[in-house]
């Protein structure tokens, strides 16, 4: 069946519809990593956005148990070709059937490259999948430019709390829409994580007397966070260790007067350089994130620059002033791309006085 | 970490002359890395012996020395030049090797010089095999268990602790002979005792098999500061089992998940930091296809093959930013080139695929065994870029030039479907053809997974490939379909063929339907960053990307596309120049080229790449959309002359000589009447295309004749026959792939073999120097020492040679190249064959005269005359040195290649002697070509009858040298008979102690063997030779190469110092 690609700029390309051939309206944005694409579709943080793939050849491994969360996340899903026929040890099934099964509309057979330039050249925008040959644009583009993506945290955090037992530090995880692998993480240099739903109360965290509090990644514009950063200010007061990644580290440097501001186009890939600032000694990330930290208006009494990107320069991490509290951009739970800065989570171990 | 300010001139070590395994990819690494140093204000002094490469330039390097790479000579050069540091990771293995010599003597620490880029110690623990294995395991990373053992018993109770099958290899053995995998006790009983017996030193490691398992490799950097990146990762087609440089190969991996991806690479990244690597290195691993485990199978700290593949499919220049690193930059500080955004401290991310495919040089070696082994065997590789596998894969099969442009061009169509499946397992260079044709078959993805053991997704991209194949055969071609064949890249003439259409027909449909190929940019980040250098792949179905013209002359330099026997280097160092000279003539240069290992597919030669195959179809494309005021078709051998009627066609000019001209050298009648208008002389000869008409020609002339067809390079079944049988034989052979033009029978000449290579303007003429081979006729010129100044020839045949030059120049309207080969009989001149373009000599000749021919020759392109540019004309004046050619040959690579020359071209490689004397030049030749004698002074001799008299004089000469000299029966009772001492030695079938004995005996330093005419049938001077060679033993089958052996040991037994000449100084003008 075929399908069309429509965006805001009133710009159309026509393929062929794979998983559910409903009609959806979302923000584009494109992912760079050459594998690791279930793990992409399975990352909270795509909820409200479809996602281009700019490498040109995906599902060649299949659906295995490589999995960030219960189900995947993003509106659509945009690629040039999809294997028909996967082939890994460990392959459950197709991409298509996946995205069928979780009634998420696709699009292949595109130029994803020339997406990717314009989306590249005039910023990240909405656009529309439809399976609908007869589709008015005149009808269609105001739709897309209305179209706000909301807050969606509140669809992807978890509806209760949950543990992962082990014999270390205990940690409070909150989930704004966290990655499997951040617990894993934790749980596997051995951390009791106690998952936390995104919108539970500070006290509540605190009563339990972590050893240390996780702030994970998520989904959508921190700014509109603003009960949980208020929350966030609270266990910033606590002196307990916290260590945040991505979406937590915005909201952590909002609570602390800090600003964001949305980006072109973000970075989403495995393959961005940041720089420690401490050591001068630079890191491949994994990284998913269209909002990034101004930090020209942090108060260096509260929090310094830890990390920047090489590329571009932009934030990527923070140290606060007095506090056991760093914060990062990019992802060192890496899942998928590279591992380089999983040393963090050592870190955080660390600060928390380390397990034993 | 900025700029090492100490580092102010280094000395670069090259990675001598091209042999398999180590071919033109050290050229382009380090000519990149010797313009990343200059760029940095450094001085570049370089050594390598080969004087084909771009490196050996003086605009490359300030000093440069052609010199044997040798620790001596080394030596002697940085006690001349007095360099700060030496770099020694862009010379391959031979580099390094000498880097880690060096700095072991002692000899760097004395001088006051470092070693840069790597560290001795690096180096010893990557690459001694105890060192290595310790080094892993110390860090968890896992080898594959091995031992070394010196006998049956250790082998058998080692093999017990960790289970068969094992890989045996015998150590110093060359070409993997002797080796094998054992199943069972049995076999392995039996190769064991088989490979102690060839190992020099009876040694033999015993390797689990890990043979089908995944093969995947890493090319990571890493500085000083401890920062690591990978810039591709690529998986092996072919699983383990097969060399990595004989493997298709694709870039980026395509069946492993971000489990295994990461996994690799973070071991790779954990290895090179306990390497404590600052560069580039290369990491290969074996994966297990049903788990997580792993093997890391070998690492190389420094650029490699497969690191330039890495850089052509990334666009990330390696061996630039590894030349940095060692200056002492960090990875965040140097930019990328290519975006001139980001900087080298990111990861290439490919929104493409590549598909690497080796091209084997099994149509020049037909007995040769086509199998496929850890040995590698292929002289060079073709790449392909495109948005699809499928498409990339049928790019690199019509980019090979074997007569192949689809996955019908081996026909297996015969083969029972048992036969079939005997043939998949055979492991060799036409697989994907076999396992299509099984498909074809109907035989199951599993069944063939099961044989060959290749991922299954590969399987059904063939397969995708092959329902293609039978939709264009069976449907109506419709555009939709049409659309689709051309995204999997099918050629319009394939196209033609399934459909029963014309090729027009097919580009006439493809034109009224809009089906046209766009050309995507390379840009190492996926389009996330606007790149600033244009490098470009087509494929359809996409948006165009390039084309655009900025007001300036447009020229199409048309490369040479893979490194084979015949066409190697020189070629592409023919196209380089000529791209630069047209640059620097105000000119936007176009290159169109599909080897990865070379200088001329470096993003910043020409104002823009086309990494594409070179055939008439995809080359329409470019023009279509580049409109180039004209194409050079001179400089890149057979494969862009052949080019030429098509562009012609296309309305492209050529520029310089005019295709009419060229056919008029390479057409026999037309040929014969330029030779006839200009009164010169030439062997008696006649054109024929069958067997019967050969014969008819070859008794009129009488035997014997050579016979050879034409429009080929290198000789190509070139063959001198003495009979009517061997004339059946050769057409038999020539014929068994269809002949566009017909074969050319000639009366054989034996005489001295002169060259020259000369550049015209149109009337006048310049010749840089005449060369003269050692070898008389019958031995190809690629094959032959060659020797400027010519020695033995009278001044009357040098300005006969130089009047014919003058004469064929002008009656074939050159504009710009011109190679002549003639045979100088007495005072008699005839001419052999004339090539109205570059040739094989044409770097070597330009560099010792100190004459830039090809410069000259494309400025004569553009309109320049000799005399407006200043330079003299006619021969040009001898230099005061000597400069001797030698050819290298990779025969202990190929097993079962028959070694003994030929007319038919058989080295891969050459290197250069220069020295003050014909004497020392020679001796440095031969040095350079790695002949470094007296080791045992022991040789054998077998001479042909014909040979005889000539053998005495040299056996003697070698007899007053000291050496023993063993000869076979006939031999043996002739040199006894005039006097030298000549201990007779068993044939191969006599009783032991034979002449095989002795050979495994280790003890020999030279064969002598001329084998009888024609192909030799004679199964045992064959097994000598073969034997000779796989057991690392010289072996010469021309009396003509033995008598300038004796005379260069003669030299060496008396001399001291070597002169050593910087090139960079050279003017003769």
């Amino acid at each position: 069946m075929k399908a069309f690609l429509i965006l805001e700029d009133g710009m159309v390309f026509e393929g062929v519809s794979i998983g559910s051939d409903r009609e959806v309206i979302s923000e584009i944005v494109f992912n760079t990593s050459m594998t690791g694409y279930l793990e992409v579709l399975t990352d909270p943080s795509y909820a409200g956005q479809a996602v281009v793939m700019t490498y040109p050849l995906i599902g060649n491994y299949g659906i295995t148990p490589d999995m960030e969360s219960g189900r995947p996340w993003p509106d659509g899903y945009i690629v040039r070709e999809l294997s028909r026929m996967p082939s890994n040890f460990r392959c459950e099934g197709t991409i298509q059937d996946f995205l069928a099964k979780y009634d998420i509309p696709g699009i292949a057979g595109i130029d994803t490259r020339a997406l990717t330039k314009i989306l590249r050249e005039k910023g990240t925008m909405n656009g529309m999948i439809t399976t609908d040959e007869n589709y008015r644009l005149a009808q269609i583009l105001p739709r897309l430019k209305s179209y706000r993506t909301g807050n969606v945290v509140d669809k992807v955090t978890c509806g209760s709390i949950s543990r992962l037992e082990g014999r270390g530090k205990r940690v409070a995880l909150m989930d704004f829409g966290a990655k499997g692998n951040i617990a894993k993480s934790l749980n596997k240099r051995g951390c009791e994580v106690t998952v936390y739903p995104a919108h539970t109360r500070a006290g509540e965290i605190l009563e339990g007397k972590p050893d240390g509090i996780m702030l994970s990644n998520g989904p959508g514009d921190p700014k509109d966070c603003k009960e949980i950063i208020a929350e966030l200010k609270k266990l910033y007061d606590s002196d307990t260790p916290i260590f945040a990644i991505c979406l937590g580290h915005q909201l952590m440097a909002l609570a602390n007067g800090a600003d964001t501001h949305k980006m072109k186009y973000g970075h989403r890939g495995g393959n961005h350089p940041v720089k420690d600032l401490e050591t001068g000694r630079v890191y491949i990330s994994s990284q998913n994130h269209g909002y990034v930290v101004d930090t020209e208006h942090l108060d260096p009494a509260v929090a310094v620059p830890a990390f920047i990107n090489v590329n571009d320069g932009t934030n990527e991490g923070l140290r606060y002033a007095g506090k056991k509290i760093f914060t990062v951009q990019f992802h060192p739970e890496a899942c998928p791309g590279p591992q380089d800065s999983s040393y963090l989570f050592d870190k955080f171990i660390e600060m928390m006085g380390g397990n034993q | 970490m900025p700029k090492n300010p100490e580092i102010k001139k280094v000395l670069v070590i090259g990675s001598g002359p091209i042999v398999i395994g180590q071919a033109a990819e050290f050229d382009y690494a380090g000519t990149q890395a010797c313009r990343s140093l200059k760029e940095e204000g450094v001085e570049v002094v370089l050594v390598n012996s080969n004087p084909a490469t771009i490196m050996t330039d003086k605009d490359i390097a300030d000093e440069v020395y052609i010199e044997p790479l040798t620790v001596k000579v080394l030596e002697q050069i940085i006690r001349k030049e007095k360099p700060d540091s030496v770099l020694p990771t862009l010379g391959g293995q031979a580099g390094l090797n000498l880097g880690m010599e060096l700095a072991e003597s002692g000899f760097l620490e004395k001088h006051g010089v470092t070693l840069i880029g790597t560290t001795p110690e690096t180096i010893f623990k990557a690459e001694d095999r105890q060192a290595f294995k310790d080094t892993m395991e110390k860090i968890g990373e896992p080898c594959a268990p091995s031992q070394v053992v010196r006998n049956v018993e250790d082998g058998i109770a080692f093999t017990n602790t960790i289970g068969y099958p094992v890989v045996l290899r015998p150590a110093y053995t060359l070409g993997g002979s002797g080796g094998g995998i054992a199943r069972d006790e049995t076999e392995l009983i039996d190769i064991l005792t088989n490979g102690l017996r060839l190992s020099r030193v009876g040694e033999v490691l015993v390797e689990r098999c890990i043979a089908g398992w995944k093969e995947i490799e890493y090319e990571v950097m890493r500085d000083a500061a401890g920062n690591c990146i990978t810039v591709c990762n690529m998986e092996n087609i072919d699983p383990v089992g097969v060399h990595t440089g004989d493997s298709i190969v694709v870039a980026p991996s395509q069946t492993l998940g971000d489990k295994e991806y990461q996994m690799l690479r973070t071991s790779a990244l954990n290895i090179i930091s306990e390497l404590n690597i600052t560069g580039g290195c290369n990491v290969q691993y074996a994966l297990h296809p049903e788990s997580f485990e792993y093997c890391v199978i070998e690492v190389n700290p420094r650029v490699s093959r497969s690191s330039a593949l890495a850089s052509k499919a990334t666009g990330y220049p390696i061996a630039k930013v590894a030349a940095k690193i060692a200056l002492g930059y960090t990875l965040d500080e140097i930019k990328n080139a290519i975006t001139g955004k980001t900087y080298a401290s990111f990861e290439p991310m490919l929104d493409y695929c590549v598909v690497k495919i080796p091209r084997l040089p099994f149509d020049k070696f037909i007995t040769a065994k086509r199998t496929l082994t850890t040995q590698m065997k292929a002289t060079g590789e073709v790449m392909s870029i495109c948005t699809n596998f499928e498409g990339a894969l049928m790019k690199a099969i019509r980019s090979l030039e074997q007569h192949v442009d689809c996955l019908r061009s081996y026909d297996f169509t015969t083969l029972s479907e048992e036969k079939l499946r005997k043939q998949l397992a055979k492991v060799d260079d036409r697989r994907i053809w076999v396992i299509a044709e099984a498909l074809r078959r109907g035989i199951s993805y599993d069944e063939i997974h099961d044989i060959t053991r290749i991922d299954c997704w590969f399987i059904d991209k063939i397969a995708i490939l092959t329902e293609m194949e039978a939709r264009l055969e069976e449907e109506e071609l419709t555009t939709e379909l049409l659309k689709e064949a051309k995204r999997l890249e099918f050629p319009d003439n394939v196209i033609a063929r399934l459909t029963g259409k014309t090729e027009a027909e097919i580009r006439g449909l493809r034109y009224e339907n809009g089906i046209t190929a766009a050309f995507q940019m390379v840009d190492t980040c996926a389009a996330e960053f606007a790149a600033e250098t244009p490098y470009y792949y087509s494929c359809f179905g996409s948006e165009n990307e390039a084309g655009g013209s900025d007001g300036r002359k447009k020229v199409l330099v048309l490369g040479s596309g893979p490194i084979r026997i015949g066409q190697g280097i020189e070629f592409d160092y023919c196209s380089v120049h000529c791209t630069w000279a047209f640059a620097k003539e105000g000119y936007e240069t176009i290159i169109v080229n599909n080897n990865p290992e070379t200088v001329s597919t470096d993003f910043d030669i020409a104002d823009k790449l086309y990494f594409e195959p070179l055939t008439p179809e995809d080359v329409e494309n470019i023009v279509r959309l580049e409109q180039p005021d004209g194409a050079v078709v001179q400089f890149g051998g057979q494969t862009a002359i052949k080019l030429t009627e098509s562009l012609m066609k296309m309305g492209v000019p050529i520029l310089g000589t005019k295709a009419e001209d060229v056919d008029a050298a390479e057409d026999r009648e037309l040929f014969d009447k330029i030779l006839e208008q200009t009164q010169i002389p030439r062997a008696a000869g006649g054109t024929v295309f069958t067997a019967k008409e050969a014969k008819e020609v070859a008794n009129r002339l009488g035997y014997p004749v050579l016979v050879r067809p034409s429009y080929v390079l290198g000789g190509q079944g070139m063959q001198i026959a003495y009979s009517d049988e061997e004339i059946e034989e050769f057409m038999e052979i020539i014929n068994r792939i269809a002949q566009d033009h017909p074969i050319l029978v000639d009366k054989y000449l034996q005489g001295k073999e002169i060259e020259v290579d000369a550049v015209c303007d149109g009337r006048d003429i310049l010749i840089p120097g005449v060369m003269e081979h050692i070898e008389r006729t019958g031995v190809h010129s690629g094959d032959s020492i060659s020797v400027y100044p010519a020695p033995t020839i009278s001044a009357e045949v040098k300005a006969k040679i130089v009047d014919y030059t003058e004469r064929l120049a002008r009656a074939l309207h050159v504009v710009g190249l011109i190679n002549i080969q003639f045979i100088a009989m007495g005072e008699d001149v005839y001419v052999i064959e004339v090539n109205p373009r570059s040739s094989r000599t044409v770097p070597y000749i330009s560099k010792v005269t100190g004459i830039p021919i090809v410069d000259l020759a494309t400025r004569v392109i553009i309109g320049n005359t000799l005399k407006d540019m200043g330079y003299p004309t006619g021969l040009a004046p001898e230099a005061e040195y000597v400069a001797v050619k030698m050819p290298v040959f990779s025969f202990e690579k190929l097993r079962g290649a028959e070694i003994s020359l030929g007319p038919e071209m058989k080295s891969t490689g050459e290197c250069l002697g220069i020295g003050k004397s014909f004497d020392e030049a020679l001796y440095k030749a031969f040095l350079g070509a790695g002949v470094e004698f007296p080791k045992y002074k022991q040789m054998i001799m077998t001479v042909k009858d014909a040979d005889k008299p000539e053998s005495v004089e040299i056996a003697r000469r070698f007899e007053a040298l000291g050496y023993k000299i063993y000869a076979t029966r006939s031999t043996a009772k002739y040199l006894e008979a005039r006097g030298v001492k000549a201990r007779r030695i068993n044939k191969i079938a006599q009783e032991s102690p034979n002449v095989m004995d002795l050979i495994l005996g280790h003890k020999i330093d030279l064969v002598i063997d001329t084998p009888t005419q024609g192909r030799d049938k004679s199964r045992d001077g064959f097994l000598i030779r073969r034997n000779a060679i796989e057991t690392g033993v010289y072996c010469i089958t021309a009396m003509d190469t033995a008598d300038a052996l004796a005379r260069s040991l003669e030299h060496a037994s008396v001399s001291e110092e070597l002169n050593l000449i910087d090139i960079a100084k050279v003017n003769n003008i």
